[in-house]
């Protein structure tokens, strides 16, 4: 996964990236690379707060399970880069928030390649983005020749909460086999107003309602997760510091 | 009790009232009725202070105090409700959690005890079964996937939690059926019909009146009260209709 050479932002996957923040921290890790074995089942839930470069590699046996969950949010510079191998029948679930503020720059970067048939994965994104901050999802579904009968799904959604930030989102679907069913859906928004006002109407402040909706959004991310009441309560908190 | 003074207001640059005086006492319900394009949910979103109404003139004092100076929630703390025409849903907020929360804002900027959990949920299952509204509605999201019907009543659940001094009350009537409209209205009295309260109703309709019977009745049209008296005004209305009653 590593180039040699530091990346420069002509390379498409460091495209949004902050480079200048990723050369201190050049050359990366080894990626961490996890095999879960066929049948098996693997769950884990990340939390990236202080910035810095994550990059794991999955590789999921015949039939088995993986769901990974991620609160990327802190740091001047954090990123998750995912490389998922999914062979027969196997089905991975990932849902990520990435909530920023100030400058940060925030990123997920997925690569799920279903490399047999029958196999599933399904990808949330929520991002809630304050003051200058950047988030970015780069997720590409790759299904090989042959792997008929796949499943895979992408939601990405940004709510940009200050006019100058940004959220950059490009789900990517390369398609060799013939029998797939693939989705993805894009949206970058911002708050209701017609809910808040109605929110404040009942007697929430402003902070208050915007923090409760955004809540809601975020919380799709986590639904699912083993221990989705922890991320649930570190994301609110979180998202009080963005309001 | 709220006393409206030659209030206007415009709505992305128009102007939709224009000079409003209405004083509601302690213990009265006024009913607001007249045609479309009136001015009557701009005048319940101006009480409510809904942002892109603005106010060119006149004051409105809710209790003595300067209600058009206050935030839309301090509004609310203050004892004021806004039931909306159309209500809001809000995807993945459940109506329990942003009724409490929404509750204990309310009581602390009042100065008291926020309510626990149970205490909160006694008091939501005690309010849904007045309005015959099944609990586990209560647990689903503000609003999403609720019908007409059923959206409007759960505003009336939601001001029973709140337990406002004053309801202003926008077409709660329109989207209910004979029986949840009867509902709706042994509702409203039950909740809103005390010494210390006020409603204003704005309605188009005289049969939400057969249930909660108004003290007052008012002719808005044109962005102006055009007449005003009790309640036999509405049944004239609903006879000969708003042009001949108000020309």
């Amino acid at each position: 996964m590593n180039a040699i050479a530091l990346p420069s932002r002509k390379s498409e996957a460091w495209r949004y990236a902050d480079v200048d923040a990723v050369a201190p921290l050049w050359p990366l890790p080894e990626p961490e690379r996890i095999v879960v074995p066929a049948g098996a089942r693997f769950d884990r839930a990340i939390v990236h707060d202080a910035g810095g470069v994550t990059q794991l590699v999955l590789s999921l046996g015949r039939g088995a399970t993986a769901a990974l969950h991620l609160l990327n949010c802190g740091g001047a510079y954090s990123r998750i880069e995912l490389d998922v191998t999914l062979h027969e029948g196997a089905s991975f679930t990932f849902g990520g928030a990435q909530l920023g503020r100030d400058a940060e720059t925030l990123e997920i970067v997925t690569t799920v390649t279903h490399a047999e048939p029958g196999a599933f994965s399904r990808q949330i994104v929520r991002s809630v983005l304050a003051g200058q901050a950047t988030g970015t999802y780069l997720g590409k579904v790759a299904v090989a020749r042959g792997a008929d009968g796949t499943d895979a799904a992408q939601s990405v959604r940004a709510m940009l909460l200050d006019l100058t930030a940004t959220a950059n989102a490009r789900p990517e679907l390369e398609i060799f086999a013939d029998d797939v069913k693939c989705a993805h859906g894009c949206a970058i928004g911002e708050l209701d107003a017609a809910g808040l006002f109605y929110l404040e109407s009942r007697g929430l402040a402003p902070a208050q309602a915007k923090q409760l909706m955004l809540q809601a959004f975020v919380a799709e991310a986590f639904a699912g997760a083993a221990d989705e009441e922890r991320l649930q309560a570190l994301a609110l908190a979180r998202l009080g510091s963005l309001v | 009790m709220l006393q409206i003074e030659h209030l206007s207001a415009t709505v992305g640059g128009k102007t939709i009232l224009k000079g409003i005086t209405l004083a509601v006492n302690a213990g009265e319900i006024h009913a607001i009725m007249g045609p479309n394009g009136a001015g009557k949910s701009t005048l319940g979103y101006v009480l409510g202070g809904r942002p892109g109404y603005e106010v060119t003139g006149g004051s409105v004092s809710f209790d003595g105090q300067d209600l058009l100076s206050k935030e839309p929630h301090a509004r609310a703390a203050a004892g004021l409700f806004l039931g909306f025409q159309y209500p809001v849903e809000i995807p993945g907020v459940s109506n329990v959690q942003f009724l409490r929360e929404a509750l204990n804002a309310q009581r602390r900027a009042r100065g008291e005890e926020p309510l626990s959990g149970g205490e909160f949920l006694r008091l939501a299952r005690e309010k849904a079964a007045l309005l015959r509204m099944d609990m586990e509605m209560l647990k689903r999201p503000v609003n999403v996937g609720f019908s007409g019907g059923e959206k409007k009543r759960a505003e009336m659940v939601q001001m029973g939690i709140l337990d406002p001094r004053f309801a202003v009350l926008d077409e709660t009537d329109s989207g209910l059926d004979i029986d949840a409209l009867r509902i709706v209205g042994e509702g409203i009295n039950a909740i809103m019909r005390k010494p210390d309260k006020g409603v204003l109703l704005i309605t188009h309709y005289q049969r939400l009146l057969d249930y909660v019977k108004p003290d007052r009745v008012h002719v808005l049209a044109h962005g102006r009260i055009v007449k005003s008296g009790g309640p036999e005004l509405a049944l004239l209305l609903e006879e000969q209709g708003y042009e001949a009653v108000a020309a």
